[in-house]
C-alpha cells in the first residue's frame, strides 16, 4: 500500500535513461522464458490436433469441447456436461487441499520451533530443512514408494513392533499421494511462516497473558492473525504446486488417484497425446489458480486497509 | 489495612546468574511506587516477577495479602504498560482496549462502554476505529494505558513506559500519569532509570543496584539521606569526598577532608576510620571566612543558576551551584574564596 509520501520514482528523464538498458535484461527473460510459452500454451489450446502428437494450424475449440462436453460415444448425440476432467479437478483439488493442510499442521509447530530458537542456532535448523532438496524430486518420490510399499520398511517395522498384524495399504491411495505431496512442498511451507514468526514480537503475548487470555486464545486471537500473512503465502506456496504434481501422483497414486498434473502430461508423453487438449487442460489450470490468487489478493488488501 | 505488594526475599537466578538477591519490599495500596535504577539492576526482572512473566526462584510475592508467586500472569489481577507498548497491531484502538474485558467474559455492551469510557479518559475517543500503527507514540502510550487500566487491576505495573517519549511528551506525562494514579486510587509500580521522573511522580521510590535495593523511601528521603555512596551518587548531582573520620562524640563526628580540612558532621553510625562524604552542590555557599578555603577554578551559565569548581588545597574539585540572582556574586576564576557548608548537608555515607 503506497500512501503519500513512500517513495515515488526520484526523478524524469535523468533516471529513466540508464533504468530502460539496465532492465532490458529482466523483460527479456520474463518475455523469453515466461510470457512467450504460457502464450504458445494458449494459442495451442485452440488449434487442431494432429494424430502423432504436435499440432495443425488451423483454429479449432475441440479441445475445451473435449473437457467440458459429453457428445457420446460416437459424438453424434446432444451435448452435455461431461464430468470426467472436472472430476479429476475435483480430485486434484481435494488432494492439494489435504496436502496443504497437512504441511500446515506440522509445517507451523516446526517453523515455531525454529523461531523460537536462539538466533545461534536457527540456520542449522533451516539448513536440514532444506537438506532433502538437495536430491532430485524423482529419486525422494520413488524412495518413498519404496518405504510405504505393502512389504516395504514401514509395514515391516510397524508389523515387527506388533502394532498391526497385515500391511496396511498406504500405495495407490488418496494418502499416499498427500504424503507425497506433503513430503515434496513441506519447506515452502514452513520457510515463510518461519519468516513471519521470527518477527513476531512475544511482547504481544505477555500482553495477551497480562490481560488474561489464556493460551490458546493468545493464540487463536492473538499469535495466528499477527502470523496470518506468513501462513497464506505458506498455503499458496504448498497449494498451487500440489494442484499441478504429476510426480507423486503418478508414482504413489496409481490408476485411481490419477491428478491433473499426469492428464496434462498424458497428453505431451505419448504419440497418442493430444497438444492442444493439453494445452487447453493447462489454461483451465491457469485460470484456476489466477481466480485463487486473486481472491486471496482482495482479501490481503482488504485486510490491510482496515 | 493490607498492603498491596509485599516481596519477601525474592530471589531470581539465570544459571550461574544471579539477577536479584533476596529482595524485600513492601508497596503500599494506592501508592505511586518507583522502582529506580541503572538498567541491569534487576527493577525491570522483579517488575517482570510481579507481572507473572518470570518465575520466583525463591521468596514469596504477596498481592493483598495472598502469595501469587506460583499463578500464570493471566491469572493475576494486575496489568502492565509495556516498555513498547505492545498495542495488537491487528485490532482497533477500542477493541485493543476492550480486550481484557473480553477475556474477562464481560458482555460486548457493557465492554464496549467500558472501553470507550477508558478512550474518554486518556483523550482519545476519536481515534477509536484507528490501527495502533496509524497513531504518534503518545498516542499510543496513551492506548497501552486505557487497554491496562480497563479490567480495573489492583496493581498497575508500568515498565519504563514513558523511555520512547520525547522529552516535552515524557515532561506532559508525569504530571498526567501521577493525576491518573491519584484519580484512579490504584497502586502504581513504575520502572525507570530516569531519576527525575522518578522524584517528580513518586510517593515512595526504592533504589535499586546490582539486584539489591539500596534504599527505600520518598523523593526527598532519598535525595537528603542516601544510605550509602550509590543512592548519593546515583541521584542528582553531588560531591563524593573520602574523608576519615576522627571522633565521634555526641551523634557529631568530626572529619578530616582531603587537604587537611576538618567539618563537623552528623555521624550515622559509621566508627573511626575512612569514609565518605557527600555535600550537594547547591547545599554550599560562597562566604568571606567559610568552613572551607578553596579556590575558584571555572564558571560556567547554566541559565537558572551557574556552576562553580573550585578546588581544595590539594586540588580536589567540588561543585557548586550558585542561584542567578542580583544578590548573589559571581567569583572570577583564581580568586580565593571561603566555602560554607548547611548544616545537615553533608552526609557521611556508608560505602
Amino acid at each position: 500500500m503506497a500512501g503519500p509520501g513512500s517513495n515515488h520514482a526520484p526523478g524524469p528523464g535523468s533516471w529513466r535513461g540508464i533504468l530502460v538498458p539496465l532492465l532490458l535484461p529482466t523483460w527479456a527473460m520474463i518475455g523469453i522464458f515466461l510470457l512467450l510459452p504460457v502464450l504458445l500454451m494458449a494459442v495451442y489450446s485452440f488449434l487442431t490436433k494432429e494424430f502423432r502428437g504436435g499440432v495443425e494450424w488451423e483454429f479449432s475449440l475441440a479441445a475445451y469441447d473435449q473437457f467440458f462436453l459429453n457428445r457420446g460415444l460416437f459424438g453424434d448425440e446432444p451435448p452435455t456436461l461431461e464430468w470426467t476432467y472436472i472430476t479429476v479437478f475435483a480430485r486434484s483439488i481435494a488432494q492439494a487441499a489435504g496436502a496443504t493442510a497437512l504441511c500446515l499442521l506440522i509445517g507451523f509447530p516446526t517453523a515455531w520451533f525454529i523461531a523460537t530458537r536462539p538466533a545461534s542456532s536457527r540456520g542449522i535448523w533451516l539448513f536440514l530443512i532444506t537438506v532433502p532438496y538437495w536430491v532430485n524430486l524423482l529419486i525422494r518420490t520413488v524412495s518413498l514408494r519404496f518405504l510405504i510399499r505393502e512389504n516395504g520398511p514401514l509395514n515391516d517395522a510397524l508389523m515387527g513392533v506388533g502394532l498391526i498384524s497385515e500391511p496396511l495399504q498406504i500405495i495407490n491411495t488418496n494418502m499416499a499421494v498427500q504424503l507425497g505431496l506433503f513430503y515434496s512442498y513441506l519447506p515452502f511451507m514452513v520457510l515463510p511462516i518461519y519468516a513471519a514468526v521470527e518477527r513476531y514480537s512475544f511482547a504481544y503475548s505477555e500482553a495477551a497473558a497480562d490481560l488474561y487470555a489464556n493460551r490458546w486464545v493468545t493464540l487463536r486471537e492473538i499469535v495466528l492473525p499477527i502470523v496470518r500473512p506468513g501462513i497464506v503465502a505458506g498455503c499458496i506456496l504448498v497449494f498451487i504446486p500440489s494442484l499441478g504434481a504429476f510426480l507423486a501422483p503418478n508414482l504413489l497414486g496409481g490408476a485411481k488417484n490419477f491428478m491433473i498434473g499426469s492428464l496434462i502430461e498424458e497428453q505431451f508423453k505419448k504419440s497418442l497425446g493430444n497438444w492442444p487438449f493439453g494445452a487447453a487442460v493447462s489454461m483451465i489450470l491457469m485460470t484456476l489458480v489466477l481466480i485463487v490468487l486473486f481472491v486471496q489478493a482482495r482479501a490481503a488488501t482488504r485486510q490491510e486497509v482496515r | 489495612m493490607t498492603d498491596a505488594v509485599e516481596i519477601r526475599n525474592a530471589v531470581k537466578r539465570y544459571g550461574n546468574v544471579t539477577a536479584l538477591h533476596g529482595v524485600s519490599l513492601t508497596i503500599r495500596d494506592n501508592e505511586f511506587f518507583t522502582l529506580l535504577g541503572p538498567s541491569g539492576c534487576g527493577k525491570t526482572t522483579l517488575l517482570r516477577m510481579i507481572a507473572g512473566f518470570e518465575d520466583v526462584t525463591e521468596g514469596e510475592i504477596r498481592l493483598f495479602g495472598q502469595n501469587i508467586a506460583n499463578l500464570e500472569p493471566n491469572h493475576r489481577p494486575v496489568n502492565t504498560v509495556f516498555q513498547h507498548y505492545a498495542l495488537f497491531p491487528h485490532m482497533s484502538v477500542i477493541d485493543n482496549v476492550a480486550f481484557g474485558l473480553k477475556m474477562q467474559k464481560v458482555a460486548q455492551d457493557a465492554r464496549r462502554k467500558r472501553a470507550a469510557e477508558m478512550l474518554e479518559m486518556v483523550h482519545l475517543s476519536a481515534f477509536a476505529d484507528r490501527l495502533p500503527a496509524q497513531l504518534s507514540g503518545g498516542q499510543q502510550q496513551r492506548v497501552a494505558l486505557a487497554r491496562a487500566l480497563a479490567p480495573s487491576p489492583k496493581v498497575l505495573l508500568l515498565d519504563e513506559p514513558l523511555s520512547a517519549l520525547d522529552l516535552k511528551l515524557r515532561q506532559a506525562m508525569r504530571v498526567e500519569l501521577k493525576q491518573l494514579q491519584e484519580d484512579t486510587g490504584i497502586t502504581f509500580i513504575f520502572v525507570t532509570h530516569d531519576q527525575e521522573e522518578a522524584l517528580t511522580m513518586s510517593d515512595r521510590i526504592a533504589v535499586m543496584s546490582a539486584g539489591h535495593v539500596q534504599q527505600i523511601g520518598t523523593a526527598q528521603e532519598i535525595y537528603e539521606a542516601p544510605v550509602n555512596r550509590f543512592v548519593a551518587d546515583f541521584i542528582g548531582e553531588t560531591n563524593l569526598l573520602p574523608v576519615e573520620v576522627l571522633s565521634v562524640r555526641d551523634g557529631r563526628a568530626e572529619v578530616t577532608l582531603p587537604g587537611g580540612h576538618r567539618l563537623q558532621v552528623a555521624a550515622a553510625g559509621q566508627g573511626i576510620g575512612k569514609h565518605h562524604l557527600s555535600i550537594r552542590p547547591e547545599r554550599m555557599a560562597l562566604t568571606e571566612a567559610g568552613d572551607l578555603q578553596a579556590v575558584v577554578d571555572r564558571v560556567v551559565y547554566l541559565g537558572t543558576d551557574r556552576q562553580v569548581i573550585a578546588r581544595l588545597e590539594d586540588g580536589t574539585p567540588l561543585h557548586l551551584r550558585l542561584q542567578n540572582s542580583d544578590r548573589v556574586a559571581v567569583p572570577a576564576p583564581g580568586k580565593r574564596v571561603g566555602l560554607a557548608v548547611e548544616a545537615g548537608a553533608a552526609r557521611l555515607l556508608a560505602d
